[in-house]
């Protein structure tokens, strides 16, 4: 199994060189919302390892918001962010990009500050250097890679092709019959070199050691730290219910043409990109509690909510928590499935109190109970909240158009299906319903 | 049915109570105010049916709903109209990110629209008449006085055409609708709400009420300090200093949709050498007897009448779509899905699945919650009828037929457009692959060049019965985002000043 890996190098962007940034990243779209695979500047479509990725101007939209704190806005220049989820090694990831990508890469950081730097002498070591490791992080099944759903959803391509075909011959009564017609077309296939199914990799010993450390190390510190939480409890119990209470309640409906920009980039695939960038609430005891909570995020997207759901949630291939301006501000970045309305109400709806828990810490959240209670429930105020604070993705590359994380999944079921035999008549039966 | 005595009906426009099935002959017209002043003593003097039940039933009955610009034709303070929806502002297709998400692309874009097309040319006002049969004539000329004639300029008289309760395919239509829980029977927590219930908080469908979320939709206040005309409108329920103009109005959706008849018939009858009857309902869900697929009475739903069998069924207990294929036209429309998947017996196994877990197919749980989706219904048909068997002729009359369809909300975002867009036109709806919805919607590819014109039906005996190449069968010919007020609201509309700006007492 190869575990995925993820990047985001993020560099402030020079003043007065904004516009021309948004220009040049415009270039690189292929159909408004929908980056062109083969630009010139970073030919995403090249990197087999490559599942998404995005350009994104990180700006302060709502930094004002604070005031309701009796605090003046920290202050926020516009970023550039590179943002990705590939395949193995990060590292090794950086380096094919800036082999194969680096001229374009060049001229996009050459809008940056600080770059070139003195101190990185080489493109890589300086995105190393600008790149930022997430406090949480989902993928929505460990261990796919682009390869394996190119290859898997050409098989399936070619099963349903072959199957009117095969029924006709054999009919439907007989399932193993027809199992065995399509197994036998698959493997003619694959001997003509028109479908490929590459074997799993086997999976790095030292990304092993290191989840398993984590699997365990976690929960074992957090046993230990168990006398000192139940200590602390009350007195969390208390503050955290005198902050819900006395929290400022921010009801301000988004602008319609942010709103309408947001749009517009939306809904060309059946996936959607999705970012947004607030302030923490201001306080230790906040970015505390946020800081435990999507401590507690990552550990369950990592060992428990690796294949194919998120809680209820099986929309999105690929989300990170970011802690950014030395921990004063957080950035939410996720690839999802369906429009923007179904994906908020699927989560409102489903997991409101996962929302809750990974996001009330932040500004502008609707009042939480006991942090999982009410928040996103407040449905009108959440959307509102949430649509400020999203900012656009100026670039967006997803290397399986059309395909949903729904998709992928029935994909790697009708492969395990040729790969491994049946029991009985009936699990046939559920394999060739699939196709 | 009884109701409690706390639910006012009298300030409410019967179309939200009633669907007025006994009034067979509709008149619907698109108008424009030309002489706000004329339309607003029209206004105070015209009969708006309410809500409240009589005894007989009337013989005729008459609504009105605004869109944006007709509000603001006549008089509406901008501030007012900045408390409505985005939705309603910016209207059906004054964004093509809004269009594109209601599938209005390709033959349905709104360059081709009959009305409403042109997002600044959005007629003003929709007037819906009512009577029963060879009525309406008399009752619109009532209506349409010497004010009525100097307010408005008729810009369309919308087609109808009464097929008794079926649409021009020739199903059943209007059968499946939330039963608005005036009385507060239900509890909206979702601690309750586990499995499909029919009763729909009045919040959904009514403003200035709680929703299925306990919350007020946000709407459009007034403070009575600065606006003496706001006496007459009701009290905003969760803001007691303010007044509600949205109180007891609804937003009306309404969209001409033409539907191919022998188009229809003559595809699926080529596609099933000449028996298509058993397909048509696989694609619709229910027969042309009215009777759904799925087998009725084996769950008891809440807020379906007893007698109610055509509606007596949820699809918890075929999750294949083996018996009403997940692709079916009713099952897309309302899934009759809970707040939970299937299995909730109590804390643990909640627990359990509030967490993600306990499913048996991979494929369960991919839908919404129906509750916070539903449609009040109160379309009309039109063109001249066609039975499926002459319409599967090759010489059968061609004409113009389909449904104005009309549905009422508190939510347009979330209600119409959602079902609309994630639901109907959705290409992967529960899980499926590239269909879209095989009535309703266009057909065209997805990003990538997939094509999309399929119909699947599952099949117990493993590979589904794929329908290939579906032709569109029904496109939109018109559309927009209306506002039906209550009563008192209508009063203070007519009411405004006649310089209709600056109205402080």
């Amino acid at each position: 199994m190869t575990p995925q890996s993820n990047f985001m190098i993020v560099a402030t962007v020079r003043e007065g060189q904004l516009a021309a940034l948004r220009d040049l990243l415009a270039g690189m779209n292929k159909s408004i919302g929908l980056a062109d695979p083969d630009n010139a500047l970073v030919p995403f479509g090249r990197f087999e390892r490559l599942h998404m990725a995005r350009f994104v101007i990180i700006e302060a939209i709502t930094a004002n918001d604070i005031r309701a704190y009796g605090k003046p806005p920290y202050p926020w220049q516009p970023a550039l962010a590179f943002i990705g989820d590939c395949d193995g090694n990060r590292d090794a990831f950086l380096a094919e990009l800036v082999k194969y990508a680096g001229a374009g890469l060049e001229i996009l950081f050459s809008y940056c500050e600080g770059f070139p730097d003195a101190n990185s002498r080489t493109l890589l070591q300086w995105m190393k250097a600008h790149n930022i490791k997430p406090a949480a992080n989902y993928i929505n099944w460990l261990g796919r890679t682009v390869v394996q759903v190119h290859e898997e959803a050409a098989l399936h391509g070619c099963l349903i092709d072959y199957l009117q075909e095969a029924v006709t011959e054999v009919g439907k009564q007989n399932p193993r019959a027809l199992r065995q017609k399509l197994l036998s077309h698959v493997e003619m296939q694959k001997y003509a070199g028109l479908l490929k199914l590459t074997p799993e990799q086997p999976t790095p010993w030292c990304w092993r050691i290191r989840n398993r450390l984590h699997k365990i190390g976690i929960p074992l510190i957090l046993l230990l730290l168990s006398p000192l939480f139940l200590i602390l409890a009350p007195f969390f119990a208390l503050r955290l219910r005198m902050l819900e209470r006395s929290d400022p309640e921010l009801f301000i409906r988004p602008d319609r043409e942010h709103i309408k920009a947001l749009a517009l980039l939306e809904d060309h695939d059946v996936s959607n990109q999705f970012n947004v960038f607030g302030d923490v609430k201001p306080g230790l005891f906040r970015l505390l509690t946020f800081k435990f909570l999507l401590l507690l995020t990552d550990y369950v997207a990592r060992h428990i909510y690796n294949h194919g759901f998120l809680t209820r949630i099986k929309t999105i291939h690929f989300a990170r928590w970011v802690f950014m301006d030395d921990n004063r501000r957080a950035f939410f970045a996720s690839n999802y499935d369906g429009s923007h309305e179904s994906y908020m109400d699927d989560f409102i709806n489903k997991a409101g109190w996962g929302l809750n828990a990974a996001f009330s810490c932040a500004i502008g959240y609707p009042t939480t109970r006991w942090i999982l209670k009410d928040g996103a429930e407040r449905e009108q105020q959440f959307k509102y909240t949430q649509r400020r604070h999203q900012i656009p993705s100026e670039v967006w590359y997803k290397a399986y158009p059309d395909l949903t994380a729904t998709d992928l999944a029935r994909n790697s079921r009708i492969r395990k299906g040729v790969e491994i035999r049946q029991h009985n008549d009936e699990e046939i039966r559920a394999w060739l319903s699939e196709i | 049915m009884k109701y409690s005595n706390e639910f006012k009906f009298d300030d409410l426009q019967g179309l939200l109570r009633f669907g007025h099935g006994q009034l067979s002959e509709t008149c619907f017209l698109l108008l424009n105010i030309v002489d706000a002043n004329a339309a607003k003593q029209w206004l105070s003097n015209a009969r708006v049916t309410s809500a409240i039940e009589t005894t007989p039933r009337p013989q005729t009955a008459l609504h009105i709903a605004f869109s944006v610009a007709g509000l603001r034709a006549i008089g509406l303070q901008e501030a007012l109209i900045e408390g409505f929806s985005d939705e309603f502002i910016t209207g059906m297709t004054g964004d093509e990110s809004r269009s594109r998400r209601l599938g209005d692309i390709g033959v349905n874009a709104p360059a081709y629209w009959e009305w409403g097309g042109d997002s600044q040319q959005v007629p003003h006002v929709l007037l819906l008449l009512y009577a029963e049969s060879d009525g309406i004539a008399a009752w619109r000329k009532q209506v349409e006085d010497t004010l009525f004639t100097a307010a408005f300029q008729l810009i369309s008289q919308l087609p109808t055409q009464d097929m008794g309760k079926r649409e021009p395919f020739g199903f059943a239509d209007g059968i499946s609708q939330p039963n608005i829980d005036w009385a507060n029977r239900q509890s909206t927590d979702t601690h309750q709400r586990a499995e499909y219930s029919n009763w729909l908080a009045p919040g959904e469908i009514v403003l200035g009420y709680p929703n299925e979320y306990k919350q007020y939709t946000v709407r459009p206040l007034i403070d009575p300090q600065t606006d003496a005309l706001a006496a007459v409108l009701p009290i905003a329920e969760d803001q007691p200093a303010l007044k509600d103009f949205a109180r007891n109005g609804s937003y009306l959706v309404l969209r001409q949709l033409d539907q191919d008849v022998p188009g229809f018939w003559q595809f699926l009858n080529k596609a099933t050498d000449g028996a298509p009857e058993q397909l048509a309902a696989a694609m619709v869900g229910r027969q042309l007897n009215d009777a759904p697929l799925m087998p009725t009475g084996v769950e008891k739903i809440p807020g379906v009448p007893v007698d109610d069998q055509l509606n007596q069924f949820n699809y918890v207990g075929d999750p294949r779509g083996n018996v009403c294929p997940i692709g079916a036209h009713i099952r897309r429309a309302n899934p009759r899905t809970g707040d939970l998947p299937a299995g909730v017996t109590g804390l643990w196994t909640r627990l359990i699945r509030i967490l993600g877990f306990g499913l048996k197919h991979p494929n369960d749980d991919l839908v919404a919650s129906s509750r916070f989706h539903r449609l009040l219904r109160r379309g009309r048909t039109y063109g001249p009828p066609l039975s499926p068997a002459d319409a599967s002729k090759p010489d059968a009359l061609i004409a113009e037929r389909g449904l104005q369809f009309i549905c009422l909300v508190a939510n347009i975002s979330r209600q119409f457009e959602f079902v609309q867009n994630a639901w109907l036109v959705n290409s992967k709806f529960a899980g499926l692959q590239n269909e879209r919805d095989p009535l309703l919607a266009h057909r065209n590819p997805l990003n990538d060049g997939n094509s999309t014109d399929r119909f699947q039906r599952p099949d117990p005996s493993g590979p589904v019965r794929e329908t290939c190449h579906l032709p569109q069968f029904i496109s939109v010919r018109g559309g927009a985002y209306f506002f039906m007020p209550g009563l008192s609201a209508l009063k203070y509309l007519a009411s405004l000043p006649s310089t209709g700006r600056g109205h402080s007492a």
